[in-house]
């Protein structure tokens, strides 16, 4: 086991290398010259070549590879051409915001999702099975930035039941104010009993929340019901089933455990989806987490700020499926025979 | 069961038995027959053809639908019904053209893979892992974010986000039908590789890729929409669905017509094609599980 773990980790480490090297390839595709972008338009040839020269442009690519390598791993992620401040003290800002959306997101879905697939897996073929497939696709097939449109239209202006954008009121928060530990402010405000702030960040949360859910809802009922019907026609149920249990029991009892195992790997991977959804979600709601920072280095052309964001995303993806890897191995020892 | 098996159907007739039995294929494929036939006959059925391109109409701004203008009209007065008409020929050509050179890469280099194994096959797939590292949206959103906003880029863009999927698909299927004993015996006939390749290990591998051809059509028309949406895709006065969606923003509080409408249009082609995949997967293919 030590040896598979070893090995998983070793090409965890390497994928990393590569998505980081990938991500260097991106920021130098920018059509031009980097160092005339940087010096702007009316620049004179020699400062321009000085730019470059301070930027490192004038050695081979493999040296600037290394340099960029040692930036990223001691910090230096580039300085933001749009807030003027280190990429990686911006990520660090957005970071808490986007947690609260997207965990807030996947246990909705984890609540919906769970349940659906069940229902679906039991009645198999049945109507109740259809509705839930179609049900399912339509999560996985749904534009985004669309649903949240339509929910700002439809709670906030038509119903004016939700309020439509930030993560709280700033009049709640000027007479409560919050004490900041985590930076999420649901969180915030339940540790420190601050419940009118509770109150006002939780409908806030609540509409960007459920559009983020639309997604890992629909991928979730979908896996629970495929990884159910699997397991039901494993041997050892089958022959559980042969025992004469009730078909109630085999299915709680036996079906159920099995199928955990890929509802979990599904659960971490649409974490990092979810995350990268949240640039469609954040700016229709002024949320101030990473999808906002995205959209709008995106919207100025902010390099450094879009391969930030880009090289933190995928880590967090490497580093989500590895650690599903191992808990797996770690919980069931055959996998590591697979 | 209680009917007698007389002779064994043969296998289009089954498959053909379970089409019509899945609701689900049936109605996919009803949405993506209706999508390709508008698209095609798009300049017959657009009340106003000219409105998928620049024309304006300053007298006729955001008039709410009508009898003459069904989905309204749009902030320069075109109708939006004609422009959702023709985004049908915008998004989903995107999906076919992405689709195409995903495959006329990933399948070439997955079966290199999977068929020589060893060196090749390590060099390709620590590569396609790094590309896999990505949630396919967020690669195409950084190419996408220093090429010119183009229909091109966007294509390109997604299609560098895609190709991995078929690579990885097409190794596994090379892989475990290389091992066969029937392709070992067929090497010592002494076939050629290429032979043993185009009559044995590709025909194998035909089912699963237009089960994921069909499940991916829907993802790329999202992946697209999206990147319109932040405005890195078709720009004005292309008639895409996720660029008018993005227009229809500053509106929407007061004409609700701008956004709902081509926002359903991507919605229903996106059903439409999720819901075929997903029933062909059932049909051809019911052991493998979902891919997100």
């Amino acid at each position: 086991m030590t040896r598979y773990l070893t090995q998983r980790v070793l090409l965890a480490i390497g994928v990393v290398a590569g998505v980081v090297v990938l991500t260097f390839l991106i920021a130098r595709i920018v059509p031009g010259d980097p160092a005339v972008a940087w010096s702007g338009p009316h620049a004179p040839a020699s400062e321009i070549a000085q730019v470059r020269r301070q930027l490192g442009l004038d050695r081979p690519v493999w040296v600037q590879i290394g340099k960029y390598f040692e930036g990223v791993f001691t910090g230096n992620w580039g300085t933001s051409i749009h807030t003027h401040r280190p990429v990686l003290s911006d990520l660090r800002k957005a970071v808490p915001a986007s947690l609260e959306l997207v965990i807030a997101a996947l246990l909705i879905a984890v609540a919906i999702g769970v349940p659906l697939g069940l229902l679906s897996a039991a009645k198999r073929d049945r109507p109740v099975d259809q509705a839930v497939r179609v049900g399912s696709i339509l999560g996985v097939s749904m534009p985004l930035f669309w649903m949240a449109l339509i929910f700002q239209m439809v709670f906030f202006q038509k119903l004016h039941v939700l309020p439509v954008t930030g993560e709280y009121d700033p009049n709640v928060a000027f007479a409560h104010p919050l004490r900041t530990y985590t930076g999420m402010p649901v969180i915030d405000a339940l540790i420190t009993g601050n419940w009118p702030m509770l109150e006002s960040s939780l409908s806030h949360l609540i509409m960007p929340a459920v559009v983020v859910a639309a997604y890992p809802a629909g991928v979730i009922a979908r896996m629970v019901r495929a990884s159910v019907l699997d397991t039901l026609g494993e041997t050892h149920v089958q022959m559980v089933r042969a025992l004469g249990f009730s078909e109630r029991s085999v299915f709680a009892r036996f079906a159920m455990k099995l199928a955990w195992s890929p509802v979990a790997t599904v659960i971490a991977l649409v974490f990092a989806y979810s995350l990268v959804n949240t640039f469609l979600v954040e700016s229709i709601f002024d949320w101030p987490g990473l999808g906002n920072y995205a959209a709008a280095s995106i919207a100025s052309l902010d390099t450094p700020a879009i391969t930030g964001v880009t090289l933190f995303i995928a880590i967090v993806y490497v580093v989500a499926n590895l650690a599903v890897d191992v808990t797996q191995v770690l919980l069931d020892p055959r996998i590591k025979l697979q | 069961m209680t009917e007698t098996v007389l002779s064994a159907p043969s296998r289009s007739s089954l498959i053909w038995r379970r089409v019509r039995e899945n609701p689900l294929v049936a109605a996919g494929g009803a949405v993506a027959v209706v999508i390709v036939v508008v698209a095609i006959l798009a300049p017959l059925l657009a009340p106003y053809p000219a409105d998928a391109g620049s024309a304006t109409h300053p007298l006729s701004v955001l008039l709410p639908p009508s009898a003459s203008h069904w989905f309204g009209t749009d902030q320069v007065g075109r109708d939006i019904f004609s422009r959702v008409v023709y985004g049908a020929r915008v998004s989903p050509l995107i999906a076919f053209f992405v689709i195409l050179i995903s495959c006329a890469v990933g399948i070439p280099l997955g079966l290199a893979a999977g068929f020589f194994g060893g060196f090749i096959d390590e060099a390709i797939m620590r590569v396609t892992d790094v590309f896999l590292a990505f949630p396919a949206l967020l690669l195409a959103l950084a190419f996408a974010s220093v090429l010119p906003p183009s229909l091109t880029s966007t294509t390109l863009a997604i299609t560098i986000a895609w190709w991995p999927w078929y690579t990885r698909l097409i190794r596994g299927q090379a892989a475990s039908v290389a091992a066969r004993p029937y392709v070992e015996s067929c090497r010592a006939l002494g076939i050629s590789r290429m032979r043993i390749i185009f009559r044995h290990i590709l025909p194998n591998a035909v089912t699963p890729l237009i089960v994921q051809i069909s499940l991916d059509v829907g993802g790329v028309i999202l992946t697209a929409s999206a990147l319109s949406f932040l405005g890195l895709g078709a720009q004005d006065p292309t008639p895409d669905w996720g660029l008018m969606v993005s227009q229809g923003q500053s509106y929407f509080t007061t004409q609700w017509w701008l956004v709902t409408f081509p926002g359903l249009a991507i919605l229903i082609t996106a059903l439409g094609f999720n819901m075929l995949g997903d029933g062909l997967r059932d049909i051809l293919d019911p052991r493998r599980t979902v891919r997100i």
